[in-house]
């Protein structure tokens, strides 16, 4: 495969991932702001810096508003990382690698992007925003049910993988950095509602809401909370499930091209550094610690895998 | 349907009365109700841009991308005339190959003085660094798009020869593949012939024509300009549907005496390059130094046998129009034979008393410059305003031999499905023919273009035209 289609598949995928995490935050926050309207500013605050988009938005906003925050995250075309400007990214990257996909993806991502187009042409009031963030979600899942049930399980499958885990894990860890400190012990004392509000926020950003009952009931802490979103291996957007996804795609390729990547021994080890940690060890040395490393990780392997498999020459 | 009896009407002749090629059809059409008829024209537009068949107009920002309109009343051309056309194209495709190897070795045909030296000397599209050279097999247009027009029950014209990068295949396939999704109960009852073998046939082409340097399967892939080219669909479409590489000039380099791409392992070496760029971009080292678009050094690799570039670099020269015009001599001198498919007569207002005889006549004439393509800096007298007149006249005496001029010609008309129901719009066709070293073979369809307006003779896209699907019968 050439290299700029294996970095064609690997964008286009964090693309549409990055797009629909962007949206499950937007959601999340239009809750918040919803039921507690005297920190509504502050929270639309956290979601913009959960984005990692702080400046740009102060760029072209002066107050955190619904409307300001919603237009900017979700249809401002001069803002690169907007859904509309993200979700025609991912086309221009699908048009650019089309002949590795099936006519199926292919259209379920053209036909985001055309649904998004008219959907987003004129500013969204708060009453059509539900409709509007499941209309985006339904796209990229189609868009996902496509890839999963047309691909070859192949090299261009793991590329593709590649982008979305990537971009999971980093989307992730933002939202339990951001959110870190309503997650610290010395302030999480029970009972009070907002931080109910704020724990059910950090599992509504990751759609784990309901996956969390499962597994540790109805009554949110927030050590087990962390420890869910980072050590899960059953839960799909945890960091540890991301990693493990990685590995496993970057293990394929080995497979595949019967020869073993630099950035293959570089993200088992990673994960394998991981493994060697408890909730409570992160904690003893600190979640934002723990996390800003995470993420540094988790771009020096992006970098790498580039790198590897000759994105750009 | 309104049918104005100047022209020739393919479903009605130049009469009322259905010919024969229409029938089936027509008994169909009888039962459909208008109405449904308009619906599945929306259907159509809704799959063609789902699908992405779009194309960008130069002079627009990138990301407008424009379909192509689509008419659902099929152009349907019977198994008797199709052999007979394809027994001209073959002529005169063979004749093209044999041309473009005696312009690049021996030149006989100037010896013999059927066509002036300077005609060759002095033109931009022959290409010096091809000479004494001989790509694999001899076949220098492995793909060409041949322009027809039709003004009677058994009169055709070539128009055009297109031997460089004829483009618009992609619409011969997917107008096909939306009329099965659309009236898939007309293809039960009416035995029209497969277009659909296309991409096999290119692919088999392709790789019979690998360069001695190729080992095992070839290697083939098609360059492209990237994402933002008119044609972009169609490059990705070929490369989809040959399952073979889609590349630009910038994944590509010279590794080891090959031309080779940059893939997930490293360099791979490209047997056969399905190249849609034009020779100025090919390599900036030997044309355009400022091109990014090609590959530098590509043309030592190709002269030294380690690739097959098609069409090869230096087509332009049979395509021309300035050499249009000897194209009857042509085909007589290489075959044997007289041209099977006519010509249309040519004023090259190079020569005075051919210059003085359009400038007479302008109103009456087609007029097209040399170089030029897709229906720019073109003039249809007939249509054409007194200033519009007047401005051209003025470009032809400031540079005569820029200039070729032709009657204007009487195009056939089928109908399309208008507002007001059907009504005859002219058309023109362009047959694809791919040359291998097993022969030439011309798909049973193309791409019939066809002027939406009332009245207009420009079946471009660029201006505003549309395409229709091409049946051919077994009969």
């Amino acid at each position: 495969m050439l290299g700029k289609t294996a970095g064609g598949l690997y964008w286009m995928f964090r693309y549409l991932e990055r797009s629909e995490n962007t949206a499950r935050l937007v959601d999340a926050g239009f809750r918040i702001a919803l039921t507690h309207s005297s920190v509504a500013e502050d929270e639309w605050k956290s979601v913009i810096s959960t984005a990692g988009q702080k400046i740009a938005f102060n760029e072209r906003h002066d107050r955190y508003t619904s409307a300001n925050v919603v237009d900017f995250l979700l249809r401002d075309i001069s803002h690169p990382a907007s859904i509309m400007s993200m979700t025609e990214a991912a086309r221009s990257n699908a048009r650019m690698v089309r002949t590795a996909l099936t006519r199926e993806v292919w259209e379920a991502t053209n036909e985001c992007c055309m649904v998004l187009r008219s959907l987003l042409e004129k500013p969204i009031a708060d009453r059509d925003l539900p409709f509007a963030l499941r209309t985006i979600r339904q796209h990229s899942a189609l868009v996902r049910g496509a890839l999963h049930g047309t691909m070859l399980r192949n090299e261009i499958f793991n590329f593709a993988r590649m982008g979305t885990f990537i971009e999971r894990a980093e989307s992730t860890a933002r939202i339990l950095d951001v959110k870190y400190y309503v997650l610290l012990p010395s302030v999480s004392f029970v009972g009070s509602s907002l931080d109910n509000v704020q724990w059910e926020t950090i599992l509504r950003s990751v759609s784990a809401a309901t996956a969390y009952r499962q597994v540790h009931g109805s009554e949110p802490a927030a050590q087990t909370i962390a420890d869910f979103l980072i050590f899960d291996k059953r839960m799909p957007r945890s960091l540890a499930f991301c990693r493990s996804k990685i590995n496993s795609n970057l293990a394929y390729l080995a497979d595949e091209y019967n020869e073993r990547s630099a950035c293959l021994d570089l993200s088992e080890a990673m994960s394998l550094r991981m493994a060697e940690q408890s909730i409570d060890d992160v904690f003893e040395h600190g979640l934002h610690y723990f996390i800003q490393d995470f993420i540094r990780q988790n771009n020096i392997l992006s970098h790498k895998i580039e790198e590897d498999f000759r994105f750009n020459g | 349907m309104n049918n104005d009896s100047r022209f020739f009407n393919e479903m009605l002749g130049h009469g009322s009365e259905r010919r024969a090629p229409y029938a089936e059809y027509g008994a169909w059409l009888d039962g459909e109700d208008v109405q449904r008829l308009h619906q599945m024209s929306g259907e159509a537009e809704v799959f063609f841009r789902r699908t992405g068949i779009t194309f960008n107009v130069y002079g627009e920002p990138a990301s407008t991308e424009r379909l192509i309109p689509f008419d659902v009343v099929p152009r349907i051309i019977s198994g008797r005339e199709w052999d007979k056309l394809v027994k001209g194209i073959d002529q005169r495709v063979r004749a093209i190959n044999a041309f473009l190897h005696d312009i690049y070795h021996r030149q006989e045909i100037i010896k013999a003085g059927r066509i002036p030296a300077e005609l060759i000397a002095k033109n931009d599209a022959y290409l010096p660094q091809m000479a004494g050279f001989s790509p694999p097999s001899n076949i220098y247009t492995h793909i060409v798009g041949v322009d027809l027009v039709r003004t009677g029950q058994d009169e055709f014209y070539v128009l055009e020869d297109n031997a460089r990068t004829p483009s618009g295949v992609s619409y011969m396939l997917e107008n096909r593949e939306t009329m099965l999704q659309l009236f898939p109960e007309l293809f039960t009852r009416i035995p029209v012939k497969r277009v659909q073998t296309y991409p096999a046939t290119l692919h088999r082409a392709l790789s019979a024509c690998a360069p001695a340097a190729a080992r095992n399967a070839p290697v083939v892939a098609i360059l492209t300009p990237g994402i933002h080219n008119s044609a972009y669909y169609e490059h990705s479409f070929l490369a989809d549907q040959m399952g073979v590489y889609l590349v630009e000039g910038q994944d590509l380099r010279i590794v080891d005496g090959r031309v080779a791409m940059r893939t997930t392992r490293g360099y791979t070496p490209i047997d056969v390059l399905y190249r849609r760029i034009d020779d100025d971009f090919l390599d900036p080292l030997t044309f355009n130094p400022h091109s990014l678009l090609g590959v530098p050094g590509i043309m030592d690799i190709y002269r030294a046998g380690g690739i097959t570039i098609t069409n090869a670099p230096g087509t332009g020269i049979s395509d021309d129009k300035a050499i249009y015009s000897y194209m009857p001599e042509i085909v007589e001198f290489y075959t044997g034979q007289p041209a099977l498919l006519k010509n249309v007569e040519t004023y090259r207002c190079s020569e005075p008393d051919s210059l003085a005889y359009v400038l007479d006549n302008l109103s009456e004439l087609v007029v097209k410059e040399v170089h030029g393509s897709g229906g720019y800096g073109m003039l249809v007298g007939p249509a054409a305003s007194t200033a519009e007149l007047a401005a051209f006249e003025a470009k032809l005496r400031a540079r005569p031999s820029n200039y070729i001029a032709q009657p204007t010609l009487a195009l056939s008309t089928v109908p399309i499905l208008s507002d007001a129901g059907l009504a005859p719009r002219h058309v023109d066709l362009r047959p694809y023919v791919i040359v291998s070293p097993s022969g030439v073979e011309v798909t049973p369809g193309g791409l019939t273009r066809v002027a939406l307006k009332e009245g207009s003779l420009v079946v471009n896209s660029s201006q505003g035209g549309g395409t229709k699907d091409t049946w051919v019968l077994e009969d």
